[in-house]
């Protein structure tokens, strides 16, 4: 009873927000709050990779690519004939449905990268683990830079703009809920054992391979969802977008929020990208200040603001 | 027996065992990440609160985006002069309906992303009646959506994908296009230096570099030419000893290489070394004045398409070179010439609309017709797209020479 | 056949310029085990160094042009190179190892340098910036603001990204965003030996880059202070014991990588005469894989791994698509790790639980 209650209110309030917001803190704003909305779906879903399953992985920007392509193709080639297939309903509703069908087909393929990425990973750790999703996320991304259907160098334009603040909010809170829940689960319980201590875990019954890969799946398919809104929202998609450099900002955030917990993942995620808008005043020394305000976090917090990680009482 | 499984919810010294959750938030919210969060965002509020409200009552504002910073910084610092000496010999002149002209300049790091951020900064929050940029296509178009979405003006200076001003008829460049442009190419190599087979080296990471090359194969083909090698690289390689190696072993007449002047210059320096030593040939993004001192003299013989040449004697334009030689130390490049040409079209248009209300301002965008401006003389087309001549410039004893002028 | 044999030289020159790189990426992470993000910057700051040193004026009217200069030009960069490498590990990883003084001073001092060239673009008012900087700097650290004593590995691999970040950007600043040109201290000669053409330059990088691997070799495996930078990578704890100071050796390894880096950045700027602050960007990340294609760790294997990236780049460009080019580093990558890890070189590392 009280999880619809939950949800109800939930979505009551963002409905609020969705009709009033943009009007009273005006566009840019606007787009600002919702960057953030789909940087915390993405530092939410990394940090169950790094922080909780203590995979090193740094290539979370070729599932973003790949949520994000999939869904702009499905929506820009096939929106023409699902829309036909629902004339019968008003066009929000048609609207909605086409999201929906677009962000689903992202988490899944985004998952299927994710498992290709995984099964790998299985025989690496730490630091040859990074490389490899490293050299992943490149190689997904200059593959996308040679598909002409989907833009290709040119970029892919004309996409639908499907997403607003109500959708990526309500997709933060399912992300946020379902990382959370998972954690407290027994998979949960077999992340963090591995995190710890991989032997003991693998020694102790708690099949390594497959929840490893699992971590990588949920986590890739959280991703492509944030791609896919992230492409719905800005109408626009190019593979500059997803260099490596954007998964070295994903990292940085959950680091500096606290690897290992949610309130981490949201609290950096929300500093990072407030952070590097509020520097802009500062012109072309914007990133120079930015890189010197990461490394003086990093020696003086390196647990992270929140600091706080599961598993640790 | 019944394995019993653990239900005690704190330890032995009263701490909790349950893996710790967002709730409960009690000891959280007095944590200090929560207040350097929230310093964080009030100073972001505060900061974008005292932004200056543009009084529009004495002066016009208009906004501009480039990418000062990244890898073609040299593009957005370009025409950010171009436009800035507009500006200010517009405001030396009395200004704009009586009123003063101020650009806001935003740097979008040449991402496109930012891009979009940054143009729907300047249209929300600073409330710019116009918005000036930019040169790579990929970033304009992602932000002319926004433009359009908001009835503001975007005048590109130098973007030449012709995909740009399909997006709305609120955007508008003040440039040929690429399929204009190619077609000048392929006339010159066709007609003037009269080759047969020429090779073609692209930048596939780059839509103007691959656009041009197509548009340039097409015509070049249907003048009765071939395309005898096909090669790419990417936009920050620097060995092409590869590319260049088996376009070599096609053995064609010319390489017709449409990219940006940063790989240029390397390019022609190995195929020298490697014993190349036919012409090349190029679009306008081998403008600028790095490319003399990175190609040397390896570039002599090499053509390439431009918006205008600094040697033009047109009055009009030696001012200008002066006037920005003066200003900046540098020879003018073709994007600082555009610059320039895409804020004094923008003026002339509010000056004939007599308002900055973005429709008017539109519609006398549209009907401009043999604009004088530095780089020709500007109409714009139906499609909004400027039709001019192009001139082709012959790099010779390391200078660069006006060989023609070829027109639509 | 003469064109393959042009592409196999195009591919030892390419893998040369790779190597040279690949051997700072490898000493320092045999040491620290740490990947060094910001090497690829230090390579492009020795370019810089060595275009404004061959381009300054005094040097350019004794000296002239000759293979004096260029060796004088070459051992100045690497120099300063090496000298950047110390600042940044002294204030840049050391802190993230848990101890410095005045790392805050140092930082706050560029930051507020920064912030004076914004305010007025003149020597005086940085100068007034980067003092206010400091002095803060100091004023906190005294009243008590130290660096965390958590040795995370994970921070500090964060700290080398922000290095690499502020580098980068800095360098965008301070030099200029625009490509420039390098001038060519060596001159070049076109050989003609049967059907193949090959360039002087490219022989005479590739035996310099030849020569400092040797050199490094001679000073890891033949001097004392190689051998305590073996013991530091075999075991910190053991070497500390032992008697090692292991932060000086820590800041030599990285003064000599540094140096290294920067003749890199010399050797492949005169092949490739255009130098701009992002430069070392997709060098930097092949050469790590070449680091890591040779076993991370091993000397020999970042020659090695570097030679085969860069002839691998070349064949696959030359015969095949060049449109893939960049994914060809990292699909040779991902095949070794999955193949043998610990790369050519390497031994296999047993896990002890």
């Amino acid at each position: 009873m009280r999880k619809w209650a939950f949800w109800l209110a939930a979505i009551a309030l963002l409905l609020v927000l969705q009709a009033t917001l943009r009007g009273l803190i005006g566009a840019y704003y606007y787009q600002i709050v919702i960057l953030v909305g789909i940087n915390i779906i993405l530092a939410v879903s990394l940090n169950l990779i790094n922080g909780v399953t203590g995979q090193f992985s740094i290539g979370h920007a070729g599932f973003y690519a790949i949520g994000g392509y999939t869904s702009a193709a499905l929506v820009y080639y096939g929106g023409a004939s699902i829309r036909s297939a629902l004339q019968f309903l008003p066009s929000l509703f048609q609207d909605t449905i086409l999201l929906v069908v677009g962000l689903f087909a992202a988490a899944v393929l985004a998952g299927l990268a994710g498992l290709a990425v995984g099964i790998p990973s299985l025989r690496l750790r730490g630091d040859y683990l990074a490389i490899v999703t490293l050299g992943f996320g490149e190689i997904i991304r200059v593959f996308i830079l040679n598909i002409d259907a989907i833009g290709g160098s040119r970029g892919f334009s004309g996409i639908p703009q499907l997403s607003n603040l109500f959708w990526v909010y309500l997709l933060v809170l399912a992300t946020i809920i379902t990382v959370r829940n998972l954690i407290r689960s027994s998979y949960g319980r077999a992340f963090i054992s591995i995190r710890d201590d991989e032997i003991a875990a693998e020694a102790m019954g708690v099949d390594t391979t497959r929840y490893k890969v699992l971590s990588f799946v949920i986590s890739s398919m959280f991703a492509g969802i944030a791609g896919g809104l992230f492409g719905h929202f800005t109408m626009y998609l190019h593979p500059n977008s997803f260099l490596f450099t954007t998964s070295f900002y994903l990292i940085i955030m959950i680091v500096v929020g606290g690897l290992g917990s949610i309130e981490g993942a949201v609290v950096g995620a929300i500093l990072v990208t407030v952070t590097l808008e509020v520097f802009r005043g500062f012109g072309a020394f914007r990133l120079v200040n930015f890189a010197i305000v990461l490394i003086l976090i990093m020696i003086y917090r390196p647990q992270g603001l929140v600091g706080k990680r599961y598993g640790y009482s | 027996m019944v394995l019993h499984r653990k239900t005690r919810t704190k330890n032995h010294n009263g701490k909790s065992t349950r893996p710790s959750g967002i709730l409960p938030l009690g000891g959280f919210m007095t944590r200090k990440p929560w207040l350097i969060l929230l310093c964080v965002v009030g100073v972001f509020a505060l900061t974008s609160c005292t932004g200056a409200k543009s009084d529009s009552t004495s002066e016009i504002v208009i906004g501009e985006f480039g990418s000062l910073t990244g890898t073609t910084a040299t593009f957005g610092i370009s025409t950010k002069n171009g436009i800035d000496m507009a500006v200010d010999d517009l405001n030396k002149a009395g200004g704009l309906l009586g009123k003063k002209v101020r650009v806001i300049v935003e740097d979008d790091q040449g991402k496109p992303e930012e891009a979009q951020t940054v143009v729907t900064k300047l249209i929300t929050k600073d409330q710019v009646m116009a918005v000036l940029g930019e040169v790579a296509s990929s970033r304009t178009m992602a932000a002319a959506p926004v433009a359009q979405q908001n009835g503001i003006p975007l005048i590109s200076p130098s973007s030449t994908n012709p995909k740009v001003t399909e997006i709305g008829d609120y955007i508008f460049r003040v440039c040929f296009i690429d399929p204009f442009q190619g077609l000048v190419m392929a006339k010159f190599a066709a007609n003037t230096l009269k080759v047969k087979k020429v090779a073609i080296l692209r930048d596939i990471k780059n839509d103007y570099s691959v656009g041009l090359a197509e548009v340039f194969a097409d015509n070049f083909k249907k003048m009765g030419g071939n395309i005898v090698a096909n090669e790419s690289y990417s936009e920050g390689d620097t060995d092409f000893s590869a590319q260049l190696t088996s376009i070599k072993s096609k053995n064609p007449e010319a390489v017709f290489m449409p990219g940006y002047y940063t790989e240029v210059g390397l390019v022609v320096r190995q195929a020298r070394k490697l014993g190349l030593n036919i012409p090349f040939m190029g679009g306008d993004g081998w403008d600028s004045p790095s490319l003399m001192e990175i190609g040397g003299e390896a570039l002599n013989g090499s053509y390439y398409s431009n918006h205008f040449s600094v040697s033009d004697p047109s009055p009009k334009i030696q001012k200008f070179v002066a006037d920005y030689k003066a200003r900046y130390s540098v020879t003018p490049d073709a994007l600082a010439g555009l610059g320039y040409d895409a804020a004094s079209v923008l003026f002339d248009a509010i000056k004939r609309a007599n308002s900055t209300d973005g429709a008017k301002v539109r519609d006398a965008i549209a009907s401009t017709k043999d604009f004088d401006g530095i780089t020709g003389k500007i109409t714009i087309d139906k499609d909004r797209n400027a039709v001019k001549p192009a001139v082709v410039l012959q790099v010779k004893d390391g200078k660069l020479q006006y060989v023609e002028t070829i027109t639509p | 056949m003469e064109t393959f044999l042009q592409q196999l030289i195009n591919g030892v020159s390419q893998g040369s310029a790779y190597a040279l790189i690949a051997l700072g990426y490898t000493m320092v992470y045999g040491v620290l085990r740490l990947i060094n993000f910001a090497h690829s910057d230090v390579y492009m700051f020795g370019a810089f160094m060595g275009f404004y040193l061959a381009n300054n004026e005094w040097i350019k009217t004794n000296l002239g042009t000759s293979p004096f200069t260029a060796v004088l030009v070459l051992l100045g960069a690497m120099a300063l190179s090496a000298g950047v490498g110390i600042l940044i590990e002294r204030f840049a990883y050391r802190p993230g190892r848990g101890k410095s003084r005045f790392a805050l001073a140092f930082w706050l001092g560029i930051a507020g340098a920064a912030a004076g060239q914004l305010v007025n673009a003149s020597l005086a008012s940085t100068l007034i910036g980067a003092a206010a900087g400091l002095s803060i700097g100091i004023a906190l650290e005294k009243v008590g603001l130290r660096p965390a004593k958590e040795n995370s590995r994970l921070a500090l691999l964060i700290i080398a990204i922000g290095v690499s970040l502020f580098l980068e950007n800095g360098g965008q600043q301070v030099f200029g965003a625009d490509p420039k040109f390098f001038p060519q201290i060596i001159e070049t000669k076109l050989l003609d030996v049967g059907p193949l053409r090959i360039d002087s330059q490219k022989l005479i990088v590739l035996g310099v880059a030849v020569v400092l691997m040797v050199l490094l070799n001679i000073i890891v495996n033949y001097t004392k202070t190689g051998k305590a930078m073996r013991a530091v990578s075999f075991n910190l704890d053991a070497a500390k014991l032992m008697g090692i100071n292991t932060d000086r050796i820590i800041a030599f390894t990285f003064a000599l990588g540094s140096a290294l880096a920067g003749a890199g950045g010399i050797l492949v700027s005169l092949l490739y005469p255009k130098i701009d602050p992002l430069m070392g960007i997709m060098p930097g990340l092949k050469a790590f894989v070449a680091a890591v294609l040779g076993g991370i760790g091993n000397i020999t294997g970042a020659m090695l791994g570097g030679l085969i990236l860069g002839m691998a780049e070349v064949m696959a460009v030359g015969y095949g698509e060049s449109t893939y080019r960049d994914a060809i580093a990292f699909i040779i990558l991902v095949l070794i790790l999955l193949l043998k890890p610990t790369g050519i070189m390497g031994k296999g590392m047993i896990e002890k639980v």
